[in-house]
């Protein structure tokens, strides 16, 4: 373990909370995840990346109940909850920050977060904590979330996600369709969730980001892990390997966004 | 005066339409199902509360106090098993489904009860009237029913706008998936929306029978006029569907004026001309997002 893993989570035990053994999904005939092992514990965060298409998004809806594994095992805490569904996975303490926000478009932000805060567990967020981390929205909380901008939304996704106390936190591709002084802005508060002691699974396409947060890093290619490591002790070459295939045979055209 | 009269008359007729439709509204806005058995239920619980009610002493006048708690719980139970599984195929089998059941509750009425007209006698009541002036009387039943279909949707949208229920009803009829991963169950709003849906019916379906006599096939042509009220007023606005009966009613009144064969003609011209005009309803919204 690296010395980042030590400076965040002090005093929090060492056994994962949430372990994926040997994952597999398949979309119909395609298989978009391939035997994917991955763990998380409490305070700490994980970035999967991969370029578009690589499982990345489906690992995590797997996760959280969205789609049924074909084989492997999910368990959170020691129990097995790949049976479990959607709702009850949050109330165990996992919940995700959906790809594309997925607001409650007729709701007002405040109504949005309160729908997250409903069958929230024993925990330090709560409507008022989110008012404090996110200052502007308190005077924004009557309004639609249609009227905010993309930054704006994203963070009120997150708060909602937050609210309902997750010990494992899931974002999804959180920097889609945003300028980058709003991802940074964004990714400013994860280190502020993780000291809570919250797991973070992330899911990014930017690189940069995702190397700049991350405790660990599980590149995916494929449906397959291509390469697991501490992000200090990896060559950016070795991950540009990872990201797109060794050989670059894949016909990928752009380098990673590093 | 005699223009006074219709709209008056349609008004009142108009609002028994909103009662009858805010269920169907609301199954639609959160469930996407088309209810085409709507319509039967309604008729299911005028018979109800003839045949069963008076099992438990109770005057017809009071059925509602059995037959509206029993719909909801006969809702949220169709909807957990039956139409649950419906929905988790696809929507043309929830359309099928529910046209399914219209057909076997019609003939199951009709096998049972026989195609005679009933209606549910509430005595001397339903005759008292109020006399506003020489040429306009209104029955004190039909005000009735105005009241009560203006509370039921002035409470459901109270209940809608200001309960966590309410707030997670809405937030699932958006977005089912995120609401699951808000942690909440949608299976179990689905029943609580279909509850609610099935209780207003039942309540609408007596007002019909007691102002008027009804058949096993009876609820076709109250789904049509439900229907209409839908989507004049919008789809998924409660208010909507509230003026969308009203104003429904008053055309059919408008029609009836000039010749009373064109009573329900007048209805379909005016739900044609909005349909027309303003696909989306009255107070509908465009779709976006």
């Amino acid at each position: 373990m690296s010395d980042i893993v030590s400076m965040v989570s002090y005093e929090h035990p060492r056994s994962p909370l949430l372990e994926v053994v040997d994952l597999t999904v398949h979309h119909g005939q395609l298989c978009a995840v391939d035997q994917v092992s991955l763990s998380v514990k409490a305070g700490e965060v994980l970035a999967v990346i991969g370029a578009n298409g690589a499982g990345k998004s489906t690992l995590l809806r797997t996760i959280a109940g969205l789609h049924r594994p074909t084989s492997g095992s999910i368990s959170f805490e020691g129990d097995d909850i790949s049976k479990l569904a959607t709702h009850r996975r949050v109330r165990r303490g996992i919940s995700l920050v959906p790809e594309g926000r997925r607001l409650f478009a007729s709701l007002t932000v405040e109504e949005n977060i309160k729908v997250g805060a409903q069958s929230a567990g024993p925990g330090p967020f709560n409507l008022k904590a989110m008012y404090e981390l996110f200052a502007w929205m308190p005077e924004r909380r009557n309004q639609k979330v249609g009227q905010l901008s993309g930054g704006e939304q994203q963070a009120v996704a997150i708060a909602r996600a937050l609210v309902a106390n997750p010990k494992v936190l899931l974002i999804d591709e959180v920097s889609l369709g945003l300028a980058p002084i709003v991802i940074e802005r964004i990714y400013e508060f994860i280190p502020r969730i993780v000291a809570q002691g919250v797991g973070v699974l992330l899911v990014e396409q930017d690189v940069t980001q995702a190397l700049a947060v991350a405790t660990r890093v599980h590149c995916l290619l494929e449906g397959k892990t291509s390469l697991v490591g501490v992000p200090t002790e990896l060559s950016p070459a070795a991950i540009e390997a990872a990201y797109f295939g060794s050989d670059m045979a894949h016909g990928a055209v752009d380098g990673p966004t590093t | 005066m005699i223009w006074v009269n219709t709209v008056i008359e349609g008004v009142l007729v108009g609002s028994f339409y909103a009662l009858f439709a805010c269920g169907l509204s609301l199954m639609f806005g959160v469930m996407k199902i088309i209810n085409l058995a709507h319509g039967d239920m309604a008729v299911v619980a005028g018979y109800t509360a003839i045949f069963l009610v008076p099992k438990f002493h109770v005057a017809p006048v009071w059925s509602f106090v059995v037959v509206v708690p029993l719909f909801a719980l006969v809702g949220y139970i169709v909807q957990r098993t039956l139409l649950q599984k419906a929905i988790d195929r696809d929507p043309f089998t929830t359309l099928l489904v529910t046209f399914g059941l219209s057909v076997i509750i019609e003939n199951l009425l009709l096998e049972i009860y026989t195609a005679n007209g009933q209606s549910i006698d509430i005595g001397i009541l339903i005759s008292k009237s109020w006399q506003v002036s020489s040429t306009l009387t209104i029955s004190y039943f039909s005000l009735v029913v105005l009241a009560v279909a203006v509370a039921v949707l002035l409470s459901l949208q109270l209940f809608l706008s200001h309960t966590g229920t309410g707030r997670q009803i809405r937030a699932v009829s958006d977005d089912r998936e995120a609401a699951q991963l808000c942690g909440t169950n949608y299976r179990h709003i689905f029943g609580i929306a279909s509850a609610i849906a099935f209780a207003t019916v039942a309540l609408a379906g007596i007002a019909y029978g007691i102002s008027t006599e009804f058949f096993p096939s009876s609820g076709g042509g109250n789904l049509l006029f439900a229907f209409e009220a839908v989507v004049i007023g919008g789809i998924g606005s409660l208010w909507g569907t509230l003026i969308g009966g009203v104003l429904l009613g008053v055309s059919q009144q408008l029609g009836a004026h000039f010749s009373p064969a064109y009573q329900v003609l007048g209805g379909n011209i005016f739900f044609l001309a909005v349909l027309a005009v303003r696909p989306q309803g009255l107070f509908g919204k465009r779709t976006e997002m």
